[in-house]
Parts: C-alpha cells; sequence; structure tokens
C-alpha cells in the first residue's frame, strides 16, 4: 500500500550545520534567524546561517516530532525553509506593578521560545515599585521596591535573566521609563522627581521628573552609565509615555523656567528638552534607543535611528500612527492591538491574530521601516499566580503574526494548531490556559 | 486543619518547640468549641436548614466558641483563624473580641461545570477549600453536559465509557465519594446538576435512542438534538438513571437543568409532531418541554429528593413542586423575574449577575459586590423567598491552569455579599479586606 510507514533505520541523529559561528555573542536586531530542515529517510539535517538560526529550527524540530500509539516517535519525511517575516517579535513584562519571582521570568523566556520570540522587553520599573538594585544607586531599590530584601532583582538575577535569554536567541531590552512612571524613584533619589504644589506651598506629593535641575541629568547619566553596561543589547528602551503635566505646571519654579526659555505654555516642549537631553546623554553611551509613541507625538528631535513604539489603542488609530511614524523616516514597533493584559471573555486571540501590522497607507520603503512589534503583559492585574495561563496561549498568535508569511491568516486552519500546540505546551509543563472546550492528553493537574 | 492554616507558614522557623519563658503580655492558650445542640450534626450532612451560627469570645486566657450545630462552628473557626496574626518577630497575636455571627443567605454557592473541561479532583478539592474560607456552603456541580459526560455511572457505564473526553478523565464513584466527604467536612453541601433535555449531547453517545433525531425533509439527518420526550424508554431510563444519583448524593436536592432548550430538532422529527398533535400542545414547545420536566420532577420526587431548575422550566409555566428552588441566571432585567418567582411562592437562588466567567479588563469584583439581591419589586414575604445565590464558572474556557486565579479572589466578593448584612456594603473597607484575605488565601 502507497501510505505504509516504512520503517526503515530509525534516524537516531539531529545534525545541525551553523555557518557563521558565534554562540559566544549576543542575539541583535540585524541576526539572521533564518534556517533550513530536511527530513528524508537516513538522514535529517538542520541547517542555519548562525547559531541563532539554529535555535528556531531545533524549535520546529521538537514540534515536528509525533508519536504513535505504540508510543513509537516517529517524524515525517519534511523539506522546511524557514526565516522570520519581522526581525523584533517581543514579549513585554512589567515587574513594577507586582513583583514577578526570577522563576517566573525565566519560565516566560522558555516558552517564549518555543513561540519563537526573541526580544523581552524588560518593563522592570514604574510608578508602584523599584525592583531593580542598583550599585550606583543602591538607595532606589532599598526605598523604592516592595520589600528590599525579598522584592529586588539583584545584579546577578538580572545577569541570570541575560544569559538565560541568550541560550535562546532573546534580546533583554530594559525600559527605565522616565520622565513619567517614575514615582518609585522618588524615596531612593530626593531632589529627582519635582514637588507638586499647592498654591503657594508643596503639597508633599510628587510628580514627575524634575526637568530643571542639573543634579537630574548628573544622576540620569550616571544611571544610565550603570543601565548601559548591565544590559548588552544595543537598544534601551527610555520610555517617554504619559508625562502627566499637572504636577509641573503647579510649580513655580518650572513655571519660571518655562517664560525664561521662552516656552510659553507648551509643556509638550518642556518634555522634549528633557527627553532631548536624555537621548543625547543615551548616545554619548553607544546605545541606540526605544521610545514610546508620545516622544514623536510630541515633537521632540530624535535621531534617525530612533525606533517608536507604538501603543495607543483607540478603534484602528494605531494604523494612522505607524503610517506617520514611518513616514516621518523612523522605524516602528507595533503594541497597539496586543495588549494581552486587557483580558475579555472569550477567544480573543482571534483578533490579536488577525491583526496586519503592514495595514496602513504608506509606500513600500515605509512598510519596510516596521520592524516588528510586542505583545504587552501589563501587570496591574497580573502576578505570578495568573501570569502563565494570562499570557499564553494567547501570546502565540501574535507570535505567528510577527514571524509567519503575512498570507498565513486563516482563523480555522491556526485554531487547529494552536489548540494542539496548547496540548503541547502542557506536556511542557506550561500551564497555558484552553482555548475553549475540549482536552488534552496530559491534562495540568491543577494547583 | 485550622492549626495549619494559622501557625503553618510562620516566619519563625523554630516553631515546635517548648513553650516560652511566661510573657507580660496577656496570653491565650486555648480556643475552646461547644456545640450546643443535642445533636451537633459531625456524621451527618449540611442541608439548607443547618444552623451556621456561632458567637466567638476571645479572651485570656481562653477563647470560646459557641455554635448551635458542627457547621456555625467551622465558620467561627474560619473566622478566629482569620483574626490571628503575626508580627515581624514571629509572634501570633489576637484582639480581644467578641463576635455574634451568622449567614444572611442560608444558599450561599460556587458553580463548577466540569464538562467543558475536565477538572482534575485535585482541583475541585482545592476549590473546596477556598470555598470554606470564603463560607461559601454549597457546591453545584454542573457535573455533565453537551460536550462531555465524565460521571462514571454504576447503572450505565457506557455513558461515561463513550461520553467522557477520554477514559481517564472520568469521576469513579470512589472519586465522587471523595468530593462529598471533604465538602461535608467543610460545612459545604454538594448539589449535583444533571442538566436535561437540553445540554445532553454526550448523554447520546453511551445511551442510544435517548437523545431526538433531528429531521430534514423527511429523513434523519444523523444528528441529535434534547432528550426524547415522547418515548417511554426516556422516562425508564431517567427513572433508573435518578434511582442511582439520588442515591450516591446524600443531600436533599438534585438540580435538573431544564436550560436552553433548543426546539428546532423537536419540530423537524415526525414522531415528536405527531405526539404534539395528541397532546394538544399545538405549535408551542414549551409545553411539550413542560411535560417533559414534569415527567423528571416526579420521578425525581419519588425518591424523595428536592429539586433545583433553571428559570426556564418555571418561565415555560411547567407544574413546580411546591419546594422547588428556580435559579435566576438571565442578566437581563433579573429583578422582574426574581419578582416573577418570589411572587408565584416559589424559593429563588440568584446567579444573573455572578457569572464570573464573564471576564473583563479591571476590578470586576466591584460590581459583583455591589449587587444587591433583594432589590426587586416584592412583599416581605416574596424576599424571604430568595435563599441565596451562586457565583458561576462556567468552562468553556476555563480548566484547572486557570480556575484559581480567574474564581478567586473575586467569587470572595460574592461570599460576602451572601453571609454578610445588607449595610456592609463600602468598597473601599472591602478592598482593604480583601487585599488582605487573598494574601491570606496565597
Amino acid at each position: 500500500a502507497e501510505n505504509e510507514p516504512s520503517w526503515e533505520t530509525p534516524c537516531t541523529k539531529l545534525l545541525i550545520y551553523v555557518s557563521t559561528p558565534g554562540c559566544d555573542g549576543f542575539p541583535s536586531l540585524d541576526s539572521n534567524e533564518s534556517y533550513k530542515l530536511s527530513v528524508s529517510k537516513g538522514s535529517v539535517l538542520l541547517s542555519a546561517e548562525t547559531i541563532w538560526g539554529a535555535l528556531r529550527g531545533l524549535e520546529t524540530f521538537s514540534q515536528l516530532v509525533g508519536r504513535d500509539e505504540n508510543g513509537t516517535y516517529y517524524i515525517n519525511e519534511t523539506e522546511i525553509v524557514d526565516f522570520p517575516r519581522f526581525p523584533h517579535r517581543g514579549l513585554l513584562l512589567d515587574t513594577s506593578r507586582h513583583y514577578l519571582p526570577l522563576k517566573a521570568i525565566l519560565e516566560t523566556l522558555d516558552v517564549m521560545a518555543y513561540n519563537k520570540f526573541n526580544v523581552f522587553h524588560w518593563h522592570i520599573v514604574d510608578d508602584p515599585s523599584f525592583p531593580y538594585e542598583s550599585s550606583t544607586f543602591p538607595e532606589l531599590s532599598k526605598q523604592g521596591a516592595f520589600n528590599a530584601m525579598t522584592h529586588v532583582y539583584t545584579a546577578s538575577d538580572v545577569r541570570t535573566v541575560i544569559e538565560y535569554a541568550r541560550l535562546r536567541g532573546i534580546r533583554v531590552i530594559a525600559e527605565f521609563d522616565t520622565p513619567g512612571h517614575t514615582l518609585s524613584w522618588g524615596p531612593g533619589a530626593p531632589g529627582l522627581l519635582t514637588p507638586c504644589y499647592m498654591g503657594k506651598a508643596p503639597s508633599g506629593v510628587y510628580g514627575p521628573i524634575n526637568p530643571i535641575v542639573n543634579s537630574t541629568y548628573q544622576f540620569v547619566t550616571s544611571l544610565f552609565q550603570e543601565v548601559s553596561a548591565v544590559f548588552p543589547d544595543f537598544y534601551l528602551h527610555l520610555g517617554g509615555d504619559e508625562v502627566d503635566f499637572t504636577c509641573w505646571k503647579s510649580n513655580p519654579e518650572i513655571r519660571a523656567f518655562m517664560i525664561e526659555m521662552g516656552l510659553g505654555e507648551d509643556y509638550k516642549k518642556l518634555e522634549s528638552f528633557y527627553i532631548q537631553r536624555l537621548l543625547d546623554i543615551v548616545s554619548s553611551l553607544g546605545k541606540g534607543y526605544i521610545v514610546w509613541q508620545e516622544v514623536f507625538d510630541n515633537d521632540v528631535k530624535l535621531r534617525p535611528d530612533t525606533i517608536i513604539h507604538v501603543w495607543k489603542e483607540n478603534s484602528m488609530q494605531y494604523l494612522k500612527e505607524m503610517a506617520n511614524v514611518t513616514r516621518a523616516g523612523y522605524r516602528a514597533l507595533l503594541s497597539a492591538p496586543w495588549y494581552l493584559n486587557r483580558i475579555s471573555y472569550g477567544q480573543d486571540w482571534i483578533e490579536a491574530y488577525k491583526v496586519e501590522p503592514l495595514n496602513f497607507e504608506g509606500v513600500p520603503e515605509q512598510k519596510a521601516l516596521v520592524i516588528g512589534g510586542e505583545a504587552c503583559m501589563w501587570g496591574e492585574y497580573v502576578d505570578v499566580t495568573n501570569l502563565t495561563p494570562r499570557l499564553w496561549p494567547r501570546g502565540g498568535a501574535v507570535a505567528e503574526r510577527l514571524w509567519s508569511n503575512e498570507t498565513v491568516r486563516n482563523v480555522q486552519d491556526a485554531y487547529a494548531r494552536l489548540a494542539e500546540f496548547r496540548c503541547t505546551l502542557l506536556g511542557r509543563g506550561v500551564q497555558a490556559q484552553p482555548l475553549y472546550v475540549g482536552y488534552c492528553d496530559h491534562e495540568f493537574g491543577g494547583v | 486543619r485550622y492549626y495549619e492554616y494559622m501557625f503553618g507558614h510562620s516566619r519563625r522557623r523554630t516553631w515546635g518547640r517548648g513553650p516560652l519563658a511566661a510573657r507580660a503580655e496577656p496570653e491565650l492558650f486555648q480556643l475552646q468549641v461547644v456545640i450546643e445542640a443535642g445533636d451537633p450534626g459531625c456524621d451527618r450532612h449540611p442541608h439548607l436548614t443547618s444552623s451556621e451560627a456561632y458567637h466567638l469570645t476571645v479572651t485570656e486566657p481562653v477563647a470560646i466558641l459557641k455554635a448551635s450545630e458542627v457547621w456555625g462552628a467551622l465558620r467561627g473557626l474560619e473566622t478566629f483563624s482569620q483574626l490571628v496574626h503575626e508580627d515581624d518577630y514571629g509572634s501570633f497575636l489576637v484582639n480581644e473580641s467578641e463576635i455574634n455571627d451568622f449567614p444572611r443567605f442560608a444558599h450561599r454557592g460556587v458553580l463548577l461545570d466540569t464538562s467543558r473541561h475536565y477538572l482534575p479532583l485535585k482541583s475541585i478539592l482545592t476549590n473546596l477549600d477556598a470555598m470554606a474560607f470564603n463560607k461559601f456552603n454549597v457546591l453545584h456541580w454542573h457535573i455533565v453536559d453537551d460536550q462531555s459526560f465524565p460521571y462514571q455511572s454504576i447503572y450505565f457505564p457506557e455513558l461515561s465509557d463513550k461520553g467522557a473526553y477520554s477514559s481517564n478523565l472520568i469521576y469513579t464513584p470512589t472519586d465522587v465519594r471523595l468530593v462529598i466527604e471533604y465538602a461535608r467536612l467543610r460545612g459545604i453541601r454538594v448539589i449535583p446538576e444533571f442538566d436535561t433535555p437540553g445540554h445532553t449531547q454526550s448523554w447520546g453517545k453511551g445511551q442510544k435512542d435517548l437523545l431526538t433525531p433531528c429531521y430534514n425533509g423527511g429523513q434523519p439527518t444523523g444528528s441529535f438534538g434534547p432528550v426524547n420526550p415522547v418515548w417511554n424508554t426516556t422516562y425508564d431510563f431517567m427513572t433508573k438513571f435518578f434511582k442511582e444519583i439520588s442515591s450516591v448524593f446524600p443531600d436533599k436536592f438534585i438540580h435538573l437543568g431544564g436550560d436552553e432548550v433548543d426546539f428546532s430538532c423537536w419540530k423537524s422529527n415526525p414522531e415528536v409532531k405527531e405526539f404534539m398533535k395528541k397532546q394538544g400542545f399545538g405549535i408551542d414547545y414549551a409545553k411539550l418541554e413542560a411535560y417533559y420536566v414534569q415527567n423528571i420532577l416526579d420521578i425525581v420526587s419519588s425518591y424523595n429528593k428536592g429539586q433545583m431548575v433553571w428559570q426556564e422550566v418555571f418561565d415555560h409555566k411547567a407544574q413546580l413542586k411546591p419546594d422547588t428552588v428556580v435559579q435566576v441566571w438571565m442578566a437581563n432585567n433579573y429583578a422582574s423575574e426574581l419578582s416573577r418567582v418570589t411572587g408565584a411562592g416559589f424559593t429563588a437562588v440568584l446567579s444573573a449577575p455572578w457569572y464570573l466567567d464573564y471576564i473583563s479588563y479591571g476590578q470586576d469584583w466591584k460590581k459583583y459586590y455591589s449587587v444587591e439581591p433583594l432589590n426587586f419589586p416584592g412583599s416581605e414575604e416574596q424576599k424571604q423567598l430568595l435563599i441565596g445565590g451562586e457565583a458561576c464558572l462556567w468552562g468553556e474556557f476555563v480548566d484547572a491552569t486557570n480556575l484559581t486565579p480567574r474564581l478567586w479572589p473575586r467569587a470572595s466578593a460574592v461570599g460576602e455579599r451572601l453571609w454578610s448584612s445588607s449595610n456592609v456594603t463600602n468598597l473601599q473597607d472591602a478592598y482593604r479586606r480583601l487585599t488582605n484575605h487573598r494574601c491570606r488565601m496565597l
């Protein structure tokens, strides 16, 4: 019969051939992640330009191995030539709204690798807490962490994350978001934040980083000197989102500064003033940067190689933003339709899957400036008790959209594959939640 | 069990050593638990009319927890365990207190769905623990439905043999007994739901000629609809089946379902159409549904069990027994439904605003907490007929991977609404206590 399995000599070896050595290096935005996988009678060969491509191919290979009713492992003859559509395929985790234990981060990196994500965007500090242990400014976490003994990331923890990620071909891009989202920086860095005023007197409340004092820029220089050394990736994420101007407006010194500098009543110009100086500092440290879209929207003078992170989602306006950003010549990252923290009833992975990042008005050169996107898992309602089921398998929809060809968009087919992949995740010990009714051969035992 | 809850996660690693030297502060040595009724109920199962009231006096050197029945003692023990806290040095403290407590509503339930997804035993038991921490006292076990039939029946083993997702995703009689006993030890009733005539696709796999064959243009299509109400064999089967259920589940009540019956298959079937004519039901298929339900109610009554049903059974004017409990679940205008049900003299249980499977972004616990169940037009007598409510966690998108974080602590908001007095409504205060309670549950 034609389709009888030929039980010849079982394959015992997967041969991996990598043409350019580089196992000791770090993955970068320009890394070549392409690979070829060739499975035939008597030979199983995975070949790639770089080790990063080999890692992607290895993941694919592991997904091709099946097991029959007799317990025999098998793999179909196959020829695969694969490479990612977008080079930047990221996941954002927020360790400030809730501390995430190291184990949770490492497990997430594992599952990212299963999904061929290659960027871990570590939104490490924010208003509620400062868990990053800085060697230059130890008071920041001492005063700013939820608990300075138990809810911090030591230098060793950070190194562990970076290396664990590297071994999976994942870049770690740290975000130290300023000048807003910095309340937790205040206790450990007196004089850094703007004191808000109620009439003539300070109200006791603080606002964004104070942009008018030199000490701010000395602090920022020292901190980013450390951060640039600690995080090996070329890029740093500098934040710049949601700066609330009310506190600045209330502060008499700042108001005086505005007049002195001829900025009038336009506080966006003050924000630009800060950001421009920050960008110069970071550039001089030899790093590239990514910023949230407000920095672009508020007309800050940016270097041409700045990457703009598009996140504001109000009824598909993000496509307009993508057009604007790329028309201005900047590279863009898309996150707006992929805020996985925004849960809702039903199969919301479908909406994430249907997103087409290049569905905006623009010439091919513009579209080429879209380097990828990121699924975001903001932490207001997320900690280790619910991170994994909330993130997977929904995150997989974004991962496929960013890796696969734009023609791969059939929802029914995706459902079948994603549901099976979810069972695979369960088999690998990942607490991924169900897509819909059904079951897996190996169910999760329950906590 | 409660000793472990209070002292098990102590910061002090040296616990287990002998008592420290006499201290200057007053010390509490003992909690005495006194159950006053002649028959405390320790060997029985809790029921709707069990007494859950308790009186707790915390003072040195001995604290006293008094309750009429053991069920009240369990509630008081939970409260006491929440009063004990640990300071930074590893000392356990409790404030002098005098508490007189009892539940506002007698039926405070959680619905779990083990058909859309199988839930391993461990998951169910963990959930029973969490329920006890929140003074819930009813597990409404929606055990089978369209998608799978995991209940291993003694009389009809084919039901789960053919109807379960797979052979290991079942609940054996031992499993079921374990759940019932684990619940009982926590003062939780287990009310099973065998939902018919709709929601029964999985029954047809193991029981031939139970479901209605659907027709198209005079020919059977090969697909099936709800339970067939016109065949005698249907009622023979149900008589035997519910005999088993009545003996397996000790609670006085069985939930018979009766929701969302799709009439289209019945309408297509020639035998059913013939039957409608003979019975004089015209084209009103609600009457056929009522006919079916009434028969099941009779069968179950004959086993001396009370029945719970979903609201459609009442809405479609089936003749209920006087003590049938109607569960109101349709969100649209549920207050009017409560008026109608209680106005007709039936007891009601409220679920409509508490479908916890309907997740959304943000602090949705607040809207669950803000529900006032008695906010419906009606007399005092009517309001008495609302005996409580249930938080429902339907299983379409839920299994053991996400059940616990999805249900808790959101269900706690419902738990407090059903236990506490109607004037306990301050959201800021509730937030403070609930975040604390959440850390305690961790």
